[in-house]
This record gives structure tokens, sequence and C-alpha cells, in this order.
């Protein structure tokens, strides 16, 4: 059984005036171990379905297994449980915390988690040690450069050792060289036997990435894995 | 990295944001305080002026029979020589337990005498004490200095065409009118007054009284429990509180409280609202960052506590600093309000009291800012995503 199972995903955002579709019964089965491009035009549905995927935002309709669990089977609580087990988010903007300093941004996820304080230093440091920005640990978000920001943010959905990794846009506010270096972090990462799905409509992020899959109109147009003919979009 | 620990670097490093809120609970905190101890300091004030009002025990000898009227009330036995309170007993009342609460033990013998046609009331009191009691008596003249003066009522004085400085035979004794009182209103204005030892020897009752005014007062006296203890510890005599003194006392007192404490509600309310509108913008402003911890998995119940906790810091901080301005407005405000000098008195009741109030009413003013901040969908306070 796959690690990441999409079956008939349908979101559907209802206006005064109007519906949006935003995913069309898609269906996508992830392996354990992928690095998962997302790609596609803007409105494709790619943010809807890593916001569904993250356990943000509930489905009109269809199901998402993430190691065998259904997660919007899942009460309110138990999926920020499942959030804080499970995935470790990077987004695009960021979202450092701006009165936290490198260290205690990373830490975030683990404040709510029964361990000593030396324990999650312990964590924290390890995976700052580990995209390079220990000797920045106690630095201010407004003190680091945009690259070094994204580095805290994805040691932040590190820490935890989450089996996904959701990636959105990481590298849409950074320059060339900056975002070569973060994609090979990632590759690293991917490499060590991490998931990771990342949205991305940068093309020079693809030769990252061992699977992609393109959306269009909410549905997966195109899939790297699969024949053509076998995933065109039903309408 | 805790809860705790986000909200203190919160606060520490956005201290700006949360003045407004301190300090609107400050000002709340510290004018319930203001009043408060404005109301204590008062009514001390007031119970130790009321101490000097007048009396509010009255000892009288134990009878069945005649009876004088005096003062409104209706004395036993006055007018049988036979029933009397020993002088020498007297002593026993200042061994009440309450004996603290006695102001002033005033005794008095009462007889009536004859001024060739008019029949008199005659008075014999301990002269200092019953000025203390009497502080409204005011008197042409003097007030009675030695044993051979007296002092006259105005209605008596007019009856016999009385001047101060004229001279009056009483039972073949010989007094000078030293004063005569001013109008009182009361049945003051019918008496002879003159000291105690010369009226027992006149009306020849040596060592007795007839009755005896107690000033034994302050708002949370417990007169009636004295009024048993008088009784014990001087029995065969009668011991009656006169209430209607007490219970008017007791009204003002308490209608000062009610004040306070209407006011003092009107302005925690407003706090309250301050507390409210403030925590309510700040979540409000916070909401990608509350977005964030959602995402990050932090629960509902971790979002509320993270704004409640930092409320009650808030809370904590605005009741101890709202305490001391409190206080300290009391102090200003204190000499104002009072004729004569009023000790402020620091009770670390009322401070746990300020404290308490102002975690209260700060939390369950945060307590809806907090619940709306948990309830934030994750993906509207994200819009990145």
């Amino acid at each position: 059984m796959a690690f990441i199972n999409i079956q008939q995903l349908n979101k559907t955002f209802t206006s005064d005036a109007d519906q949006v579709v935003a995913l069309d019964d898609l269906t996508v089965e992830i392996s354990e171990g992928t690095f998962l491009g997302v790609m596609g035009p803007s409105g494709s549905g790619k943010s809807t379905l890593l916001t569904i995927l993250g356990g943000l935002s509930r489905p009109t309709a269809g199901q998402v297994n993430v190691d065998g669990i259904d997660i919007y089977a899942l009460g309110g609580e138990q999926l920020a449980d499942f959030r804080r087990e499970y995935l470790g988010f990077v987004f695009q903007a960021f979202n450092l915390i701006p009165y936290l300093n490198a260290r205690e941004n990373v830490m975030l996820p683990l404040a709510v988690m029964r361990l000593s304080a030396r324990e999650k230093k312990r964590m924290a440091n390890q995976v700052l040690e580990r995209v390079g920005l220990l000797p920045r640990a106690e630095h201010l978000p407004s003190q680091l450069s945009g690259g070094e920001q994204e580095r805290v943010a994805i040691a932040r959905a590190l820490v935890n050792g989450p089996p996904l990794i959701l990636a959105d846009e990481p590298t849409g506010s950074l320059d060339t060289a900056t975002s070569q270096s973060i994609m090979d972090l990632f590759s690293e990462l991917n490499a060590d036997g991490q998931t990771i799905v990342m949205v991305t409509h940068n093309n020079e992020n693809k030769p990252y990435f061992d699977r992609t899959i393109v959306l269009r109109d909410g549905c997966v147009a195109e899939d790297s894995a699969t024949r053509p003919a076998a995933v065109a979009c039903a309408g | 990295m805790t809860l705790e620990s986000i909200v203190l670097n919160n606060l520490r490093r956005r201290k700006g944001r949360m003045v407004f809120l301190v300090a609107g609970l400050l000002i709340g905190v510290a004018t319930v305080v203001t009043l408060i101890s404005l109301s204590n300091a008062l009514t001390a004030d007031v119970q130790h002026k009321m101490e000097h009002y007048g009396a509010n025990i009255l000892i009288t000898p134990r009878s069945d029979d005649l009876s004088l009227s005096y003062g409104g009330i209706t004395l036993g036995g006055v007018s049988v020589d036979s029933r009397e309170i020993r002088q020498a007993d007297l002593a026993q009342i200042m061994t009440i337990p309450n004996s603290r609460n006695i102001a002033a033990v005033a005794p008095k013998v009462l007889g009536a005498v004859e001024i060739g046609s008019e029949r008199v009331l005659l008075m014999g009191v301990e002269v200092d004490k019953e000025f203390q009691l009497k502080k409204w008596w005011s008197v042409q003249g003097e007030p009675v200095t030695d044993d051979g003066q007296i002092v006259a009522g105005q209605s008596v004085a007019n009856a016999l065409g009385l001047q101060v400085g004229d001279e009056l035979v009483l039972r073949d004794r010989p007094f000078r009118v030293s004063g005569i009182l001013n109008k009182t209103g009361s049945q003051d204005d019918h008496l002879l007054i003159a000291s105690l030892p010369v009226v027992q020897q006149l009306l020849g009752k040596p060592g007795t009284v007839s009755l005896v005014e107690v000033a034994a007062l302050c708002g949370d006296c417990p007169v009636t429990d004295m009024v048993n203890q008088i009784s014990t510890a001087l029995p065969g005599v009668d011991v009656s509180a006169i209430q209607q003194v007490v219970k008017t006392r007791m009204h003002a007192l308490d209608q000062f409280r009610s004040f306070s404490l209407a006011i003092a509600a009107v302005v925690i309310l407003i706090g309250a609202l301050v507390v409210f509108v403030t925590m309510m913008s700040a979540v409000n402003e916070r909401t990608r960052e509350i977005g964030i911890f959602r995402a990050l998995g932090f629960r509902r119940g971790h979002v509320m506590r993270l704004i409640l906790l930092e409320s009650s810091l808030l809370s904590l901080l605005a009741g101890i600093l709202g305490f001391f301005v409190g206080m300290g407005a009391t102090r200003i405000i204190l000499p104002l309000m009072s004729e004569t000098h009023v000790a402020l008195h620091w009770s670390p009741m009322l401070a746990s009291l300020a404290v308490l109030l102002a975690l209260v009413v700060g939390c369950l003013a945060s307590f809806y800012p907090a619940l709306h901040a948990s309830r934030l969908d994750p993906t509207e306070a994200l819009r990145a995503l």
C-alpha cells in the first residue's frame, strides 16, 4: 500500500455568487521516500492539494490516507496531533515567528511535547547543524537573509523527525544560487529516505524530483510515473 | 521551548503593544483599591467620630415601679430612692471582654428639687465625661468647674430668669450659675447640672447613681454582645442598647460602602472592556502567527493557553502595580476628604484582593479572544498556503 493514498479528492469553494472547483476527482498514490514535485499553472489546485494533504482544510469529498491513517476521519484536536507527529511544513513566506530567534523557531513544534529543555535544545541544534545554521542560532529572523530564513524553516520542519515534509514554493522568493542550495538540501534529505511533497512552478526545480505531477483545473494532467493517456483529466 | 517561554518571549520583545492592556486594567484596579482603602479609612474616621457622638448603651436600675422619662427613654425607678446603682460597681464595666470598645462611661444621679414654686430636675454628672460624651453641648459662660457651680438648661434658665453669674439656692445650699446650656432641643434643656458628688449629697444618695450612659461604638462593635457582657458584670441592673443610634450609624456606613462598590463595579467593567478590546485586536494582529502554530501541530487548547497565559501575566502585573498606584492615590486624596488626620492602613488582604481581581477580570475578559484565536481556520490564517 502506498505511503500516501489520495482517492477521488474534490474541493469546491462556494461564494455568494458562484462555485469554484479547486480539485476535481483527484487520485494520486505516493510511495514512501519519494521526492514529489507538484507543478502546474496558477489556480490549478496545487496549494489546495497541499493544504488538504497537510490536514489544514477538509475536502468536499474524497479520502486522504497517510501511513494508513484516514486523516479526515480524525477529530480536530487529533488532526493537530497528526500534523505535529507526521508532518513538517515549509512555507513560501518562511513564516517564522518574528520575536523568536532561529533556535526558538526551530523548537516551536517541540513546545507542546513532553521533553526536557535540554533534549529540545539538542534536537534543535542537530537540525540547525544539518542545514548549516548552528552559528546563527541566536539570531532573530529579521537578522537573517532570505536563504537563511528558509533554512531555519526547513530545520523547523525536520526537528520532530516527521515522515512527510510538505513544501509550498520554498524557493519562490529566493535568488537562483540560494534556490539551488535549498533544493540541494531537500535532495540530501530525500536521499536519506525523507518523503517530500513540494509545490512549485519553477521548472528549474524539476530535475531534483524523482516524480513530477502536473495539475490542471484540479486534476492530474501529467504524471512522470504513468503513461500520459492513463492520467488525462476526465473533462 | 514551552508555551510559557513563547509567551515570555512575546512579552519581552513586543512590550509596547501590551502597555495599553496593563494600563487599562491598572487604572481599574487602582480605582477599586483607592475606593476601598478610602472607604475603609473614612469608615474608621466616621467610627472614631461616632464614638464621640453620644451614648448607645444605657444602664438603669432594675425596677418594676414608677418611672421618670429622660431623653425619650423611660428610666426605671429613678423617682424611687430605694433602687439605685452603686457607683463603686461601675468599675466592673471596664472588666468586660470588649472593654477596649468603650469610649466613655458617664454616670449621673437625678432627682427633683424645688425652686420656689417650680419643680426642676437636677442632674449630677462627672463633668469631664459628660462633656466628652455630649460634644454638641455648648455653654454660654463656663461649664461646671467646682462644686459650687451649676449649669442651667435653656428652658430652666428662661423659666427661672437665670443669668450667668446668678446665685441659686437648692435645699439650703448656694450655687453660682457658671453657664447656661445653649438650646439642644432635647430634655437637657429642662435640667440643672452640677457635679456628681455634690448632687449625690444634696439628694441624699451618696455613692449611688440613677443611670449610666455608655458610649461604646465602632462599626464592627458587637453592641448586643457588649450589653450582655455588662449585664453579667453588673447583676441587678437593666442594660439596654439604643438600637436606633446603632442602626442609623450602620446605615450611614453601609450607604457609603454601597456607593464605593457601585463605582468600583463600573470602573472594573470599563477595565474589562479595555482588556477585551486589546486582546481581541492582539489576536487579530497575530492571526498569521496563530495559523503557524496550528499548522505546526498546536491544538486549539494550546492556542487558548497561550493567550490566557499572556493575559494572566499582564493582569498579575496590572494587579500589583494597580495596588501601589491605588494606595498612592488614597494617600493623596485622603487628606482632602477628611478634616482630621486619618491613618492609611496597608492591608495585605487588600493587596491580595487587588491581584486576584486583576487576574479574574483579565482572564474573563480574555476568554472570548482566546476562544476566537483557537477557532481560527489555519488556512485562513496562513494566506501564504
